[in-house]
């Protein structure tokens, strides 16, 4: 039996979670070599994708079949042998269904990093085990925890390379821990493997018995994500009202949104902001089925015992536990703009949850060597792919928690608005 | 109690909050309705998202003149159902008129020829947001595709010029005359459709399931016999028990055999499959990046 097929006999289906990983790499690290054989080896590649595959190696004038080719999309990808965008690649086994973001190492490709990153449960960093810790090492281990991802993965690969040596692993691990020491990191693992032939990736190696720790499979399968959300600060920024204008729903207000934070039950004493309006909730449900309880990520329909006035843009939270309510904002941002770096002083649309205003850059503190976390206190021209820290005022407040606290309510963008891009991707600081 | 939802709860919960999104950031939203079991899974999730209110969107639909009797039927039931407004754009009047220019030759197709009908569609309607049940996991041009994929005044897709897309949030800002295509269900698998639609009971056309029809095979594809697709010189027409795993024009979509006649089957039969839904679709087999040129033009 094929391990599809199990996925639906097990009947497991009903309880399967969603994990988000996202992987980064360069040219010869392994990257694609790992995808394509958790992919091969969840039986997630297709014959007609694998023959096609075939078909561009042997036109390239590979020598083998190039695994690569699974994941790279774009002509311009397939031309020049790289991938540039970030890539969406599903799998799934028995147990979980996997969402793989899969995006470009280079330093030019930051900007791709962090928009893989910024959904991400977990992020898989793969070492050289000849070349232990590098800078693009660094660089990717900063991204994912300026992006706060609860969990990460060290991959130290081509173990063949080294004769499969417990103390050149043991070597890159301490030098990574520390590293890792001036990172906000809380789950890091370390899995010595060899995506080439396959070692620790989805079966256990016979090569490392010195390894007592689970495969690659294994962690991704098994790794604690229920907390990844904050259930402790209910928010819920509202999307859109609905109002049905029908004979039986003549009086119905439903205020439609995603939780964002915490927990929502019928009878919660509830404030909308920014009116502070006070009132109960009087029903949680999903298309008229009411539910005992919402919790993020969870899209509902919320009702309120009383007639007030709420609207998009506005956020429902519990009584008691309000968000910081600002508008002035002390951030990390990561810039986008290919074309021109950010502007003191200049203006930008900022869109936080459902809600948008204009802000102003007031300063930037600093901006961040992404390669060594160098503060660099005399270099503030923040260009694309840039990361640094700035303070900008808003027209109007917002509502938010830090963005270590709360990845929904603690995240915002910046938009130009000139050309209409998305230009910076910001997080709150605390 | 631990706070968590399963993968279809998390995937129905992301789709519902873009709909959402896409309802409250335009003016005239619309979905593309295809006839196929992704745009009918669309109009469920509408459905659920604005409940009890109507779902606030027409369905347009870019008719080739090609579709199977079925699908024709089964779009006109569910308008009806859901009590929706329908707006076709025809390929035939688009190529009557100049717009479009019909391919010729042993297998020409109107699958390009939907472009231009759906650009004037779009025009004349000013649509400014197109849903539509495109997903990632089918072609790996779509593995690239934002949520939110902006389209300039020409209709057309620049891959390497698109919007960074972060954690939910959703840039759907845009000057007169661009639009957005937008994909609530870009992170859904084929095999989660169909679990979904097995979970939430989702009425679906009859092609879909096990059933005997007349076919030809053709290029190693089986084509159901149609009032588009008649049997060429040396090709036998045979009484096949067949489905088909998408629904496009008849004379490019190849059927399988099957006798999975419910959806507990089907299921069985997808998750057990070695190749991808579209691996029988000659539109994609036209060249390696088919899909992406075609998508670069204006297509879906």
């Amino acid at each position: 039996m094929s391990k599809q097929e199990e996925i639906f006999n097990a009947e497991s289906y009903e309880k399967m979670e969603l994990l988000r990983f996202t992987t980064a790499g360069s040219v010869d690290d392994g990257k694609s070599t790992l995808i394509g054989r958790l992919l091969y080896d969840s039986k997630s590649i297709f014959e007609d994708q694998m023959e096609a595959v075939k078909t561009s190696s042997e036109r390239r004038g590979d020598e083998n079949i190039n695994l690569a080719l699974v994941t790279d999309g774009l002509k311009s990808e397939r031309e020049q042998g790289i991938t540039i965008d970030v890539a969406y690649r599903y799998f799934s086994t028995p147990k979980r269904k996997f969402i793989i973001a899969d995006t470009p190492g280079h330093i030019q490709y930051t900007r791709n990093m962090v928009t893989g990153a910024s959904t991400a449960n977990l992020a898989i960093i793969l070492v050289d085990a000849r070349h232990g810790v590098v800078e693009q090492t660094k660089r990717h281990s900063l991204i994912a925890s300026l992006l706060g991802i609860p969990h990460v993965v060290i991959c130290i690969n081509k173990m063949d390379l080294v004769d499969w040596s417990e103390e050149s692993f043991n070597q890159i691990k301490n030098d990574y821990k520390q590293f890792a020491s001036k990172l906000n990191v809380k789950d890091v693992n370390f899995i010595p493997i060899s995506a080439l032939l396959g070692d620790n990736v989805v079966n256990e190696s016979e090569n490392m018995n010195w390894y007592k720790g689970s495969t690659l499979m294994y962690h991704l399968e098994n790794v604690h994500i229920a907390n990844d959300h904050n259930h402790i600060d209910s928010r819920f920024p509202v999307q859109t009202v609905i109002r049905p204008h029908s004979d039986e729903y003549h009086d119905y207000r439903g205020y439609a949104g995603r939780v964002a934070g915490g927990i929502f039950k019928k009878g919660d004493d509830i404030t909308v902001l920014p009116s502070g309006f006070t009132s109960k909730i009087k029903e949680v449900e999903t298309a008229g089925t009411p539910l005992e309880e919402a919790y993020s990520p969870m899209s509902i329909t919320m009702t309120l015992e009383d007639n007030i006035d709420v609207s998009r843009g506005d956020m429902i939270v519990r009584t008691g536990n309000m968000p910081e309510i600002s508008q002035d904002i002390d951030a990390m941002v990561c810039w986008m703009d290919e074309k021109n770096p950010i502007r003191i002083n200049g203006k930008y649309t900022l869109i936080h949850t459902s809600r948008n205003c204009r802000c102003i850059i007031k300063e930037v503190v600093y901006k961040m060597d992404v390669n060594n976390l160098h503060k660099l206190e005399d270099d503030k021209e923040i260009r694309l792919n840039d990361i640094g820290r700035i303070r900008l005022r808003t027209t109007q407040p917002i509502f938010f928690d830090a963005y270590n606290r709360n990845r929904i309510t603690g995240s915002f963008i910046l938009v130009d608005e000139a050309s209409n891009v998305t230009v910076g991707a910001c997080m709150i600081r605390s | 109690m631990s706070y968590t939802i399963n993968h279809l709860s998390e995937l129905e919960a992301e789709a519902i909050f873009v709909m959402r999104e896409v309802a409250a950031q335009f003016e005239k939203p619309a979905i593309l309705f295809s006839g196929g079991k992704d745009s009918i899974l669309l109009t469920h999730l509408a459905k659920k998202a604005f409940f009890p209110a109507k779902i606030p969107f027409p369905l347009v639909h870019i008719d080739t003149g090609h579709n199977f009797t079925e699908t024709i039927e089964f779009r006109d039931y569910l308008v009806k159902t859901l009590d929706a407004k329908l707006i076709v754009g025809s390929v035939q009047e688009a190529i009557d008129k100049g717009l479009a220019i019909e391919e010729k030759g042993a297998n020409a197709s109107r699958n390009v020829a939907q472009i231009p009908a759906l650009l004037k569609a779009i025009e004349d309607h000013q649509f400014d947001a197109l849903m539509g049940g495109a997903r990632r996991d089918e072609e790996k041009a779509r593995a690239k595709e934002r949520f939110f994929s902006h389209r300039d005044e020409f209709g057309q897709w620049d891959p390497k010029n698109q919007r960074p897309e972060l954690w939910n949030i959703f840039n759907g800002k845009k000057h007169f005359g661009e639009h957005f295509r937008v994909f609530p269900i870009s992170n859904w698998t084929e095999l989660d459709v169909w679990q979904y639609i097995a979970k939430e009971n989702i009425e679906l056309p009859k092609t879909y399931y096990s059933h005997v029809r007349p076919c030809v095979e053709r290029n190693g594809t089986i084509l159901a016999v149609t009032e588009h697709v008649q049997p060429r010189e040396g090709e036998e027409v045979k009484d096949m028990r067949i489905r088909f795993r998408t629904m496009g024009d008849a004379t490019i979509t190849g059927a399988y055999k099957s006798d999975a006649d419910t959806i507990e089957k089907i299921i069985q039969e997808v998750a057990a499959a070695r190749e991808t839904e579209r691996g029988n679709r000659a539109d994609d087999k036209r060249s390696e990046t088919a899909m992406e040129d075609r998508k670069k033009e204006g297509y879906f």
